[in-house]
């Protein structure tokens, strides 16, 4: 019996020894977090105690680490068994064995559910298990480093499916996008969650030139939206321009904010870039809160002008004298949901502009200088380029596109305020980019579609939706760390069968 | 000029300075050895708050809250073991596997951590702002004007003697300890450190909970000092304090104190005699200007590129 136990390299002492560890740490964690609440009373604060939700920590916390033993070890048959049972017993602690007063068995879950905190225990137990699942990646014998195409078969898979066939897939997607508003036509709120999924599309593209092509680490990006959205609306009540003026002087606006903040900080390195733009983010938040005169400080513009179609129709039911309305033109009957769908196809074309450009520019000098500055800055120098205007350019279109997404954006919703440009915005936008492989198209799309569709489609979670988001955002780099569609060749390389050698190696 | 006013404000920033140097220490040493900006360290100092306030109201329900060093001292050591645990949690669990990775990638995880755990305590202990009453009072009039008493309270006495009791101790222990030695290795070669027997996880591992513990201590002394603490106090202090490590030189333990030091003067000063509501633009107008002229900040050595 023994030896069958310890044919193996572990042995179940050791494994004791790991499991204790981690349910110490658990404890540790969880007891003065989870295990205490603190209540407001008239007097002050008081204390509630909630040890079941430790238990449940505990428990996950065991079960998480012992599912990550059997995967990691080259164990007997008997002892994976052994701990498989144990696992499935711990489970069933979790959710079964509780009994209450009546001699039922009553799970955990479903107490917690009686005492009207419904469902919070199940939300812990999985992200805990989760992140401790996650903890298989870090274990020090299982594998060295994040970069791991070769255990991640299917993905890879699907890479080099795609990487043949992404003019395809890029029309594909396309395709589909277009024809999305004739599929859910009259669902309202799937036609939102596109446009809002698109606008990200967008920043996503427009900061995968600053980040993903020319290699600059941008955390204040949303700044330059903040700047594009109040152009719009600002220029629109003082001046009652239209949007199809502002459309293009928020792009300039932002553009030469991009300039005006980019010249001084982009000769910094790194991390420091990243630190000053959050600084500059910041900053723009700050006197948008404050300069109350010009900006109505927290609360925001109101009624901003919906757009017109080209000028030519207004998509109201009751227009002014002398304005067409838009089922008039098209001889159709007034729906609500046609402004909508308007509203999707302005910022699917927009998106579309950012995407063609970028590639066009991937292909013209000054695309090709970015990416040769984003490998390697020195060299670039000693050919004679020039780095401050080169990363000024990225930074600045980067910015453009930002400030036409950011003048959409404050038609679309008709009111804007501080809260939708804080740092959390930039992240996201960061986040889509870096998932999605930095400087891939479509990797963007689909990390866009992953964090903003998903989250968003689960609102019903609420407050739990941004706790799975922040634990998904490091499940994904842990993953993939070089984002889910990840590959960094040059546009343009001096001979092209090299191609399969230099994709995926250096950072 | 009203000297009153101004040695008021001294005191102020002198003690929130305090606070952001014993932050900043954690950022500095954590780029010193791995290079990357802990994003999840501000939120590492708002779980040290928390813990300690919580270890106050089980003081207080156990009733042994009126024994006030003994509780002190509790909150201290408590908070500080706890947060540690969650330092080295984090280090495990999304920094580790990303290790000589790609660089970007490290920092998109630390980001999420910090929204993980940013809404981790704020659905474990609510939104709201989480009161906590003063323990230390009183203080010290230290001179007397028509229209202006100047006052040292002993809070900013405990914080400032605190701060400086535990930037001699962990200098000591960087400088003179094995522990400081491996950790200065691995600054400086992590990949040799390694070849010569030194355990370098352990030694980053190490870092992450000196970092966290030191973070802790400014939470808690925070909870006492304003009486308030909620969820979201983590991101702007976080920002703060590395914007003092980055001044101060990152890198460098005393370049982060003195960052942090002067950065709570920029605002405390600010504030007293221009706008409070821009006081955060001054702070990073500051580190613009730092960044732009001596990039290698105050204390910091420049770094040579090598090809």
């Amino acid at each position: 019996m023994s030896s069958l136990l310890t044919s193996s390299r572990v042995t179940p002492v050791d494994i004791a020894k790991e499991l204790a560890f981690f349910a110490v740490l658990a404890v540790m964690m969880s007891i003065m977090i989870l295990g205490v609440e603190t209540v407001d009373r008239p007097t002050g604060l008081e204390l509630a105690l909630r040890w079941d939700l430790v238990l449940l920590a505990v428990c996950a916390t065991v079960v998480g680490r012992l599912g990550l033993i059997v995967r990691r070890e080259h164990l007997s048959r008997l002892l994976q068994a052994a701990l498989i049972v144990i696992s499935a017993l711990m489970v069933f602690e979790m959710f079964v064995r509780f009994r209450d007063l009546d001699d039922r068995w009553v799970s955990p879950v479903t107490f917690d559910m009686a005492t009207q905190s419904v469902g919070r225990a199940i939300f812990f137990i999985c992200l805990i298990a989760i992140v401790f699942a996650i903890a298989y990646f870090s274990s020090a014998k299982g594998r060295p480093t994040g970069d791991e195409d070769e255990s991640n078969k299917i993905s890879a898979r699907l890479q080099v499916a795609y990487r043949t066939n992404t003019k395809k897939v890029g029309m594909l997607g396309i395709a589909f996008f277009i024809i999305f508003p004739f599929i859910f036509g009259e669902n309202r709120s799937a036609i939102d969650l596109a446009t809002l999924v698109m606008i990200y599309i967008m920043l996503g593209w427009g900061l995968n030139i600053v980040v993903g092509l020319a290699g600059l680490l941008d955390l204040g990006y949303v700044a330059f939206y903040a700047v594009g959205a109040y152009s719009y609306a600002l220029l629109s009540q003082h001046f009652g321009l239209s949007f199809w003026l502002c459309l293009p002087m928020a792009g300039l606006f932002s553009a030469s904010f991009g300039i005006i903040l980019g010249f001084p900080v982009l000769r910094l390195r790194g991390d420091y870039l990243a630190i000053v733009t959050l600084g500059f983010g910041e900053i723009i938040r700050v006197i948008l809160i404050n300069w109350y005169d010009l900006t109505g400080g927290p609360d925001g513009i109101a009624s901003i002008e919906r757009p017109s179609f080209f000028g030519l129709a207004d998509f109201s039911r009751r227009v002014p004298e002398g304005v067409t309305r838009f089922s008039d033109l098209f001889g159709i009957e007034y729906s609500s949901m046609h402004r909508l769908i308007f509203l999707y196809y302005l910022i699917l074309i927009l998106a579309l502009v950012t995407n063609f450009v970028t590639m066009r520019l991937r292909k013209l000098p000054i695309g090709r200088a970015w990416e040769a500055l984003r490998e390697d800055e020195i060299a670039c120098r000693s050919l004679g380029i020039n780095p401050t205007n080169t990363k000024l350019s990225a930074f600045a279109i980067g910015a453009m596109f930002a400030g036409f997404a950011g003048a959409f954006f404050a038609t679309r919703q008709g009111f804007i305020s501080p809260e939708s440009f804080t740092f959390l915005e930039s992240a996201v936008i960061l986040a889509i980019v870096v998932m999605g492989g930095m400087g891939s198209q479509i990797g963007v799309v689909l990390a866009a579609i992953v964090m903003i569709g998903f989250p968003e489609m689960f609102r019903e979670l609420a407050e739990y939706r941004m706790l799975i988001f922040g634990a998904g955002m490091v499940a994904i780099m842990l993953w993939r760390p070089r984002g889910l569609l990840s590959f960094r060749d040059p546009t343009i390389l001096l001979n092209m069968s090299k191609k399969e050698k230099v994709a995926g190696e250096k950072s | 000029m009203d000297w009153a006013y101004f040695l008021q404000q001294l005191i102020n920033g002198l003690t929130l300075g305090a606070i952001y140097g014993l932050i900043a220490i954690g950022y500095t040493m954590v780029y010193g050895i791995i290079g990357m900006i802990n994003f999840a360290h501000g939120e590492i100092y708002m779980l040290g708050a928390f813990h300690s306030l919580i270890t106050f109201l089980i003081c207080q329900a156990a009733g042994i809250s009126g024994i006030l060093p003994l509780t002190l001292l509790l909150m201290l050591v408590v908070s500080m073991v706890m947060t540690s645990v969650y330092g080295w949690g984090v280090e495990r669990i999304a920094y580790r596997p990303l290790r000589g990775s790609f660089r970007l990638a490290a920092l998109i995880s630390a980001i999420g951590m910090s929204i993980f755990l940013q809404n981790f305590v704020q659905i474990a202990q609510g939104a709201r702002v989480k009161p906590m009453q003063p323990l230390i009072k009183g203080g010290i009039t230290l001179m007397e004007s028509p229209n202006f008493n100047v006052q040292l309270s002993y809070m900013q006495i405990v914080i400032i003697v605190l701060t400086f009791v535990l930037m001699v101790v962990f200098s000591t222990l960087i400088a003179k300890t094995s522990l400081g030695r491996a950790q200065r290795a691995c600054e400086q070669d992590r990949t040799m450190a390694g070849l010569l027997g030194i355990n370098v996880d352990r030694t980053i591992s190490t870092t992450f909970v000196m970092g966290a513990a030191l973070a802790s201590v400014a939470g808690m002394m925070v909870t006492l000092y304003y009486g308030v603490i909620d969820f979201y106090i983590g991101f702007l202090a976080g920002v703060k304090a590395f914007t003092a490590a980055v001044l101060g030189g990152i890198g460098s333990l005393p370049g982060a104190m003195l960052g942090g030091l002067l950065i709570g003067l920029i605002e405390s000063f600010w504030s007293g005699y221009l706008t409070i509501e821009y006081k955060d633009v001054a702070t990073f107008g500051i580190l613009v200007l730092v960044l732009i002229f001596r990039p290698w900040g105050l204390l910091g050595k420049p770094e040579v590129e090598k090809v």
